[in-house]
């Protein structure tokens, strides 16, 4: 169905950054107006979600050109779901950078830069163009890397180097990908690749191809052996830039590569297997420097990793029951991740410190946000019937249907380990006495906010734990979206037909 | 029921909520929970036991087969009832247990989470909610045991039973997800039928071998058994609660649930005896080297675990009877041994039998409980004890050819059991009593009646077990569905069963007589203790941490050249191995066409540019030689006829150019940080990537290739767009939104630059 309105999303977060680039300089007026803008523009991820979920698949063609010669946007189900998660994550996150980021740095743009970013993001999960997907992955690249550097700081900006360095490297590899698939179909758009890539008897150079792509979003969902960036640069930022970093960018890694290898690369089996192995080292790599490492936002980073590698193994499996497991993770991995920063950024907030040996005391000090801050990190670990668990049975599953049994040892693995990780954390944080707390802190003490100023931080906390819980208790309705995603992911030909099915252009 | 199971939760977590205001109502209010759902569970009694299992059934996740099918039979009704039971003693004992502790609530919290979890595991149906409720209870039991947080022990006690618990709970959804996979349904009851297509089905020795290390680790089997002795860390009435009465009985009850469905054959059967067999032994052994009456009933417990799980694994019918007797049994008089040393400790503020003595003067009610309970373990005739090892020496006595080897290691298992009963029970109140403990007083009855009642109970069934014959008929029926019609009676008559009763009694009183427990007994098992499962445990524990330490060294090892390499060098793998097996390389020459003048000159100032900024020394040469090839690509782009492009290109590179410079002017002065062997790996790399690159773009760009996307540029171009220019039509009109984006990002970048020139929090200044 043919709706222009799909774009909104995305033009309102353009919109949003504009009028937040216009009161430049001004926090106080900055503060509530991106609020207000993410409040309404979760709004619009919302509506756009129900308009897909209740009435299929909608797309429309930039300039009225007609597919594939211009730019088309497509709405389907997978593709409106992310977007309303990645709206979900952009207003949680606005609050808290509200209450948590320093006034110089929100005075050198951290607000437009946020809304340029969910922009970069809507744009990649709606577009129906593989160049196009190429021109927002820049956009988040770009608005990603000026997040990072926001306070130039010596680590920061180290990190930011390795980000930004790995990343365009993805990048370029992502182009070259492009140019070849360009080179042998003529095409970018990537319902009509989907087509035409079936045609092309040269399945050898596809294959070459398809392996770039692989690397390419390999890189940008930080999987075992191209995940460096991560570890290197996550855990630099600001909490509230690693919440929406740790929601949401490689997330859209992984939204690429089931994308293009449930669409354009489909039936390579190669392919599946090497992600297979991928996956594994990916969960092994992830839990292991989770153990190892004693900062929050390293372990926390490392988890990300590990995690990935659950989601990849779903994609590395590459059936429809395990693609629904990639597709449960994705959802409940934005906003559990996103919020595992924020609480990070809390924890330090509240004690000056992210070192989990130095840390402690917390369930006595703060028994309540204690049992709050329980929501996510058991959440993560997917202690049934929390949100991280019901994946698992997919991919268990689809691991037994598929054969692939080393998998699901890694996923057993990887379960473990971070149920370990995160005990060890809830022993040395909550449970122990504080050993070593700062006496000063860089920025201002929890303690010494205003209730107004707490309850900015804490309100996302709560917010992203209410639809944590929502997703482990009303799994049903997750479970049976997801099982409607995947099922439209493997099988294409209604996407294909609605992007296509208009080939003559209305003067 | 549904209302039954989830109220435990929902009380749970209203305990935040209440702690504000009605903290001390919470010890007071809670109790009625369990015991309001025992007299539910009673009200069902009847017609469980005339064998017709009620149902119940709630929709949770469909689409995944996930339900709340609740089903009580025999098997679920025994465990329901001690649950609720023992739980509602439990709730009452510690509202004055642990009255003067800060954080009761908390603790009240957990402990309905826990009943609830455990009343949900063993009336689920359904295998994965089954498992949801599994989980549940090891992470209860996780907070219980950590519940005195202060204490580095009691944490790692908490880690390692959540680490063990956890790990064999994760193993064990694996088994179960695989027998629903195979047996094509996630109801017990259903898969029933299917047992034999299981059984004969090749996944079935993983199958068991998945479940068996879920039951296990839960049921503290050997070699899994060393967190219960650490769980010992929790209070006492959890201790008796989730560690001795109930929780460590889910992977027994599993093993029974599944008996009807995979049980039967060989590898069941022997490794069931075997694992229970060395755990009965050894932990019946290690039980009389101990001197903590906690540690004693730790040990005890493992033993009586491994005696169930081997009667399950001898899996004859009177096998079977003798194991749903005997989780009556040993729930009775454990907790009640539990609940007396609580009472000890709480009174004399010690632990350890040696030095306690003659209580019985200060505390006759606890003594008369304590000796009932041991004479009840001890299995002396009257008391319940008595009538379940009758039927377990039944069982092993007729066990084919191994049935001397079986009843021998069972008769020696309850002859140290018999010491051990003995120590907890009888021996801290007989004797003389020491002056510190004659201050010692009688506690207050919330604490001294439930092991007195349930110290009555083991009598009332040992010396009227008739009145179980119902009940105990419904269990046995769970286990064993076609079972025979089964009647319990104090007197089986003469005959050698009843002689190694006696005998068991008569050795067990000699040891009791002759050895006394002791310090000197407990450091002879010290050369040992390297060898134990629990030092194996930590060391493995260690050498995985630091192999996590040089794996993750191994790759995030700081160096940006280094993360750069090892991408390229998997792409190139990746990419020329598929090149190599699906590609045929031909390289036709014929069809690139002549290379202009200027085309030569802008590829010489590329080429010139890369070369420099190879030697260069200067990070500043570097990005400098950098943005000369960018700008050259702007030549390439003008000479194409795209000076939008050119013009974009231009300006994105000589911000980048700028931004790079900024950031690294914050980062250490260049050094030459590669030595020459590593320049030439680097360089081959290098080479190698473009080679594999180059060969492709040749490779692509003679393939046949569509032509009709740019045809229609090429035509409407003109007519529909109203440009001359294809390519800016392109860029403006047919892919106009690429543009409009490209200039974000160009805006973007602009933001950087400006706040990085501008704002700089520099490390040493506060933020």
């Amino acid at each position: 169905m043919n709706n222009s309105w799909i774009v909104l999303p995305i033009l309102f977060q353009l919109v949003s950054a504009v009028v937040l680039l216009l009161t430049w300089g001004n926090i106080k007026i900055q503060k509530i107006v991106s609020i207000l803008l993410s409040a309404i523009g979760l709004g619009i991820g919302i509506w756009l979600f129900l308009l897909i979920y209740n009435h299929g698949i909608q797309v429309t063609q930039s300039g009225n050109w007609p597919a594939p010669f211009g730019i088309t946007f497509v709405a389907d189900t997978f593709g409106s779901t992310m977007v309303l998660l990645a709206s979900i994550a952009g207003f949680s996150v606005s609050i808290f950078a509200a209450g948590s980021m320093s006034r110089a740095r929100l005075r050198f743009g951290f607000f437009p830069l946020l809304h340029f970013l969910i922009m970069g993001l809507q744009g990649a999960f709606l577009t129906g163009d593989i160049f196009n997907l190429y021109v927002w992955f820049e956009v988040i690249i770009i608005s990603s890397f000026v997040l990072i550097t926001i306070g130039g700081k010596k680590a920061q900006l180290e990190g930011a180097i390795k980000y930004v360095a790995l990343n365009l490297l993805a990048s370029i590899f992502f182009l070259i990908g492009i140019a070849f698939l360009y080179g042998l179909t003529g095409s970018l758009n990537m319902a009509d690749l989907a087509t035409k890539v079936q045609e092309i008897d040269n399945k050898g150079l596809i294959n070459v191809t398809a392996s770039l792509f692989l690397v390419a979003f390999g890189i940008k969902s930080a999987v075992f052996p191209l995940y460096f960036w991560l570890p290197a640069s996550y855990h630099t930022p600001p909490a509230a830039v690693g919440a929406i970093f740790g929601g949401l960018l490689t997330k859209v890694g992984v939204y690429a590569m089931v994308r293009t290898f449930t669409l354009i690369f489909a039936g390579d089996v190669f392919l599946s297997l090497i992600l297979s192995v991928m996956a594994a080292l990916t969960i092994l790599s992830g839990a292991l420097g989770a153990m190892y490492h004693r900062h929050l936002g390293k372990i926390f980073g490392y988890l990300i990793i590990c995690h990935i590698g659950f989601m990849m193994a779903g994609v590395g499996m590459m059936t429809e029951l395990a693609i629904v497991g990639t597709v449960f993770y994705l959802v409940h991995d934005i906003i559990v991740k996103t919020n595992l920063f924020m609480v990070s950024g809390l924890i330090l907030k509240i004690n000056g410190t992210q070192d989990i040996k130095e840390l402690g005391g917390m369930y006595k000090s703060k028994p309540l946000l204690s049992l709050l801050m329980a929501i996510p990190l058991f959440s993560l670990v997917g202690i049934p019937p929390l949100s991280g668990f019901w994946a698992k049975l997919f991919f268990i599953k689809g691991g037994l249907e598929s054969k692939e049994y080393f998998l699901i040892a890694f996923i057993i693995l990887g379960s473990f380990l971070t149920l370990w990780v995160i005990a060890k954390v809830w022993s040395e944080v909550f449970w122990k006495d504080a050993v070593n707390l700062p006496k000063k802190s860089k920025g201002i003490f929890f303690h010494e906010l205003s209730s107004t100023g707490k309850w900015v931080l804490v309100l996302p906390v709560i917010f992203l734990s209410i639809i944590s819980l929502y997703i482990g208790f009303g799994a049903e309705h997750i479970v049976s979206l997801s099982q409607r995603i995947a099922s439209e992911l493997m099988n294409p030909a209604s996407y294909i037909e609605t992007v296509l099915s208009q080939k003559t252009i209305e003067p | 029921m549904i209302f039954a199971v989830i109220s435990g939760f929902i009380l749970a977590a209203l305990v935040p909520l209440f702690s504000s205001f009605a903290r001390n109502l919470i010890p007071k209010i809670y109790p009625f929970l369990p015991l309001g759902i025992f007299i539910y569970l009673g009200t069902c009694f009847s017609q469980v036991t005339q064998n017709a299992p009620m149902h119940w059934s709630y929709n949770w996740v469909p689409s995944f087969g996930v339900n709340l099918d609740f089903r009580l039979d025999g098997l679920a009704l025994l465990f329901g009832m001690l649950i609720t039971g023992i739980g509602t003693l439990v709730f009452f004992y510690s509202s004055y247990y642990l009255k003067e502790d800060k954080y009761l609530d908390r603790f009240y919290g957990y402990l309905s989470m826990f009943m609830a979890a455990m009343l949900g595991l063993v009336l689920s149906d359904n295998l994965i909610s089954l498992f949801v409720f599994w989980e549940l209870t090891s992470i209860s039991s996780f907070f219980l045991i950590g519940y005195k947080n202060d204490d580095p022990s009691s944490r790692k006690s908490a880690l390692m039973a959540l680490g063990i618990t956890g790990f064999g709970g994760l193993v064990l959804l694996a088994g179960l997800i695989w027998i629903g996979f195979v047996g094509g349904s996630y109801s017990i009851i259903e898969l029933v039928n299917s047992s034999e297509l299981i059984k004969s089905h090749e996944a079935y020795p993983w199958i068991i071998g998945l479940l068996f290390i879920g039951a296990f680790t839960k049921s503290a089997q050997f070699p899994f058994h060393f967190w219960l002795p650490g769980a010992m860390k929790a209070p006492t009435p959890v201790s008796t609660y989730l560690h001795s009465a109930t929780m460590v009985k889910a992977g027994i009850y599993l093993l029974a649930r599944f008996t009807p469905v995979l049980g039967g054959t060989d590898s069941w059967n022997w490794t069931l005896i075997l694992v229970g067999g060395i755990t009965m032994l050894y932990a019946a052994a290690h039980s009389l080297f101990r001197t903590d009456l906690k540690s004693i009933l730790a040990y005890s417990t493992i033993s009586a675990l491994g005696i169930l799980v081997f009667l399950l694994g001898v899996g004859t019918e009177d096998a079977l009877l003798a194991a749903g007797i005997f989780i009556l049994t040993h729930a009775l008089y454990k907790a009640t041994l539990f609940l007396i040393t609580g009472i000890i400790d709480h009174e004399t503020g010690t632990r350890e039998v040696t030095s306690l003595g003659g209580l019985q003067k200060v505390m006759k009610p606890v003594a008369l409980a304590g000796y009932l309970a041991a004479l009840s373990s001890a299995g002396v005739p009257l008391f319940l004890g008595f009538i379940s090892k009758e039927i377990m020496y039944e069982s092993t006595f007729h066990f084919s050819n191994w049935a001397i080897i079986l009843t021998a290691s069972i008769v020696l298992t309850k002859v140290f059991l018999f010491v051990a009963g003995f120590w907890v029970g009888i021996k801290p109140f007989t004797g003389n009593l020491p002056q510190e403990h004659a201050k010692a007083k009688m506690p207050s009855p919330l604490l001294w009646i439930p092991p007195v009642f349930l110290a009555g109970l083991c009598v009332l069934f040992g010396v009227f077990p008739g009145i179980l014959d119902a009940f105990m008929q419904t269990v046995f029926n769970s286990m064993s569905p076609e079972g025979e019609v089964i009647h319990l009676a104090l007197w089986h008559g003469l005959n050698w069963v009843l002689v190694l009763s006696l005998l068991t009694l008569g050795l067990g009183f000699a040891l009791y007589k002759f050895l006394k427990p002791s310090q000197s007994l407990k450091g002879k098992l010290a050369p040992f203790d390297k060898f134990a499962p629990i030092e194996l445990m930590e060391r493995i524990g260690i050498t995985f941490q630091s192999f996590a330490g040089s794996w993750t060294g191994f790759f995030q090892n700081g160096y940006l050249r280094n993360y750069v390499i090892s991408i390229l060098i998997f792409l190139t793998v990746l990419a020329g191995y598929r090149l190599y097996d699906g590609v045929d390389i031909h390289l036709d020459w014929s069809q690139i066409s002549d290379i202009t003048p200027s085309e030569f000159l802008v590829v010489v100032l590329m080429v010139t540019s890369i070369f420099f900024a190879l030697i260069t020394k200067t990070r500043t040469g570097v990005i400098v030689a950098l943005g000369i090839i960018g700008l050259a690509n702007c030549l390439f782009f003008l000479y194409y006829s795209a000076p939008d492009l050119a013009m974009t290109q231009f300006s994105i590179d000589t911000l980048t150019v700028l931004l790079f410079m900024l950031v690294l002017f914050q980062l250490p002065k260049n050094r030459s940080f590669s030595t020459r062997k590593l320049r030439v790996r680097d360089g081959a790399l290098s080479l190698m990537f473009g080679v594999l690159i180059s060969i492709l773009a040749l490779e692509v760009f003679e393939a046949p290739s569509y032509t009709e996307v740019s045809e229609y540029y090429a035509e409407n171009a003109y007519l529909l767009a109203k440009g001359k220019n294809v390519v800016n039509v392109i860029l403006v009109d047919f892919r106009g939104i690429d543009t409009l984006v490209e200039t974000v990002v160009l805006v973007i970048a602009a933001m950087g630059v400006f706040s990085l020139l501008k704002l700089n929090l520099n490390p040493f200044n506060k933020e």
